[in-house]
């Protein structure tokens, strides 16, 4: 990471990638019920790799920049909705 | 005793693998594994955990030649090692990472100097040769019961596999790069980029890449001709990702059926036919198609359907014995066939198996469930991967405490999205559900709710 993400900018993107999780993946939950830092995977919101490569491409929409596994720790930035919202507010080109 | 050799490739020098850091000979792969096999701890089976696949084909031939047999389950939970271990004692897992084995026998993969110092003294190079009826694998399959079973592979029937597929994808004269979006222990990653390599003079790339850009970067670290070999679900993210790809000549998929859209955008894209092979765990490989030249199969040399009243079974050729399907199948004059789905109580997810009867039996056994039932609509989204729904009957339960139940009872890609709560099941008066039925109730309270 280039430059410090500012923590007011991944506050304020949280509900709209919270979401964009719950609309891509049809989650029969309100976003406001995923916990920031609650895990996605296992005992979380239990998704799997199906998921992430959805969640990945409505990202690369909506965000403008490609998500890439040799160049990030996937397992890192899909461990919660907190570390998926940092990577975007780091990686956003629109 | 008849033998089928290790792999074809015609020479030393031929390429059989490539990794980030260029590729690996023929002559480097067999120094690897041979090293690998004196280091061994010399047990009757591998479980081969690699990540990376040039780590797994050198464990998989180390294995090979000291005569074990590789054991390919198709998850990894605390179950499944559970119940190998029960199953076969002498088992030792080998790891290229910090995969969790809990407490099983171990072997980490060894440092790549620790294997290639080996090579200086490996001067003459010779292809082994394994026995033909040497049970090199044996592949689980989630049966009907939902239990594991094991389906035993002899290295004659996995070489005669490869062979087929690279025949019937018009490799052996121009052998393809193969780069490889599926695991390589699944039974169709295993056939289509590790038994595909060796056995059609192939060279495969050593990573799985897994976001549209991995793709597009491991096929770029490969010269042409590329063969990328991925599912309904990853080609379809790739070809939304809107990416640009480099030039390809020739796609596989499978898993699941293809819609003709998606082949024909596909095609569109790369300029590369699309071809999607037929088969399962238990008959490997049986068939091919290009998609967008119709919907009937061709089937790999050698091999035979069968019909019996309603069920088809496939023998002769790489087949082991006579494996009855799962599919609805009509043979047609010219020996091709028609796939017309799965016998209704079978589900397939993203390539895994279960069937309703098991799904249903684990729901119904959550303490505090009246009644329950899984149900895969009808509405199922081309190319993606459809979701299970169900219906539940638990008074004073709520939808998330049952999820949390079912998730310690099944794999989590059969998980219902959503579940909902229901005061009762349309059930018939013979206490069955009739499939109309439930469409209905999942019209009603689940698809009307969508955009």
């Amino acid at each position: 990471m280039s430059q410090a993400i500012s923590q007011e900018a991944v506050a304020a993107l949280l509900p709209e990638v919270a979401q964009l999780i719950v609309t891509a993946l049809n989650l029969d939950l309100a976003p406001g019920e995923i916990e920031a830092d609650a895990p996605l995977f296992g005992d979380g919101l239990g998704l799997d790799s199906i998921d992430v490569l959805e969640i990945a491409l409505v990202i690369s929409k909506q965000y403008g920049f490609q998500l890439k596994s040799d160049s990030e720790d996937n397992i890192r930035i899909f461990s919660s909705l907190r570390a998926l919202t940092e990577h975007i507010v780091s990686r956003r080109t629109k | 005793m008849s033998t089928a050799p290790l792999l074809t490739h015609d020479n030393p020098a031929a390429i059989v693998a490539w990794r980030p850091d260029g590729p690996v000979s023929v002559a480097a792969y067999l120094a690897d594994a041979t090293a690998l096999a004196e280091q061994l701890p010399a047990t009757g089976y591998l479980l081969n955990l690699c990540h990376d696949r040039y780590h797994f084909a050198v464990g998989f031939a180390a294995g090979l030649l000291r005569g074990m047999t590789s054991l390919q389950p198709s998850s990894q939970s605390t179950t499944t090692f559970r119940r190998l271990q029960a199953g076969y004692p002498d088992l030792v897992c080998l790891c290229d990472g910090s995969t969790d084995t809990q407490d099983l026998p171990r072997f980490d993969f060894p440092a790549r100097d620790l294997l290639a110092g080996r090579r200086k003294q490996t001067a003459d190079i010779c292809v082994p040769a394994i026995p033909f009826d040497h049970l090199a694998a044996i592949l689980f399959t989630s049966g009907s019961t939902g239990l594991p079973q094991a389906q035993r592979k002899t290295w004659g029937k996995l070489a005669a596999n490869g062979r087929a597929e690279a025949v019937a994808l018009g490799l052996l004269d121009r052998p393809h790069t193969i780069v490889g979006t599926v695991p390589v222990q699944h039974s169709y990653g295993f056939e289509s980029t590790f038994l595909l390599a060796l056995h059609g003079a192939c060279s495969f790339w050593a990573g799985k890449p897994f976001f549209p850009q991995d793709i597009a970067g491991a096929l770029a670290a490969v010269p042409q001709p590329r063969l990328l070999v991925s599912t309904p679900f990853h080609l379809s993210t790739l070809l939304a990702a809107g990416i640009e790809l480099p030039p390809l000549d020739l796609l596989l998929s499978a898993t699941a059926p293809l819609s003709a859209t998606l082949a024909n955008e596909a095609e569109a894209r790369t300029g590369a036919p699309l071809l999607e092979i037929y088969g399962s765990t238990e008959s490997g490989q049986l068939a091919s198609r290009r998609t967008t030249d119709g919907a009937a199969w061709t089937l790999l040399s050698d091999v035979r359907l069968e019909q019996a009243a309603d069920e088809t079974v496939a023998c002769d050729g790489h087949v082991e014995g006579r494996v009855p399907l799962g599919d609805r199948i009509e043979l047609l004059p010219d020996g091709r066939f028609l796939l017309h789905g799965r016998h209704a109580d079978l589900i397939n997810i993203a390539g895994k198996r279960t069937s309703l009867a098991y799904l249903n039996h684990q729901l119904c056994a959550i303490p505090g469930v009246v009644d329950g039932t899984f149900f895969l609509p009808d509405d199922q989204v081309a190319d993606g991967v459809t979701r299970l729904s169900a219906f539940v009957v638990a008074p004073g339960l709520t939808a998330r405490q049952l999820g949390i139940a079912l998730r310690q009872r099944i794999d989590a890609i059969f998980l219902p999205r959503p579940l909902v709560l229901v005061d009762g099941l349309p059930r018939n008066s013979t206490g069955k559900l009739p499939r109309a039925e439930l469409q209905a109730l999942y019209a009603e309270k689940i698809a009307h709710g969508r955009s």
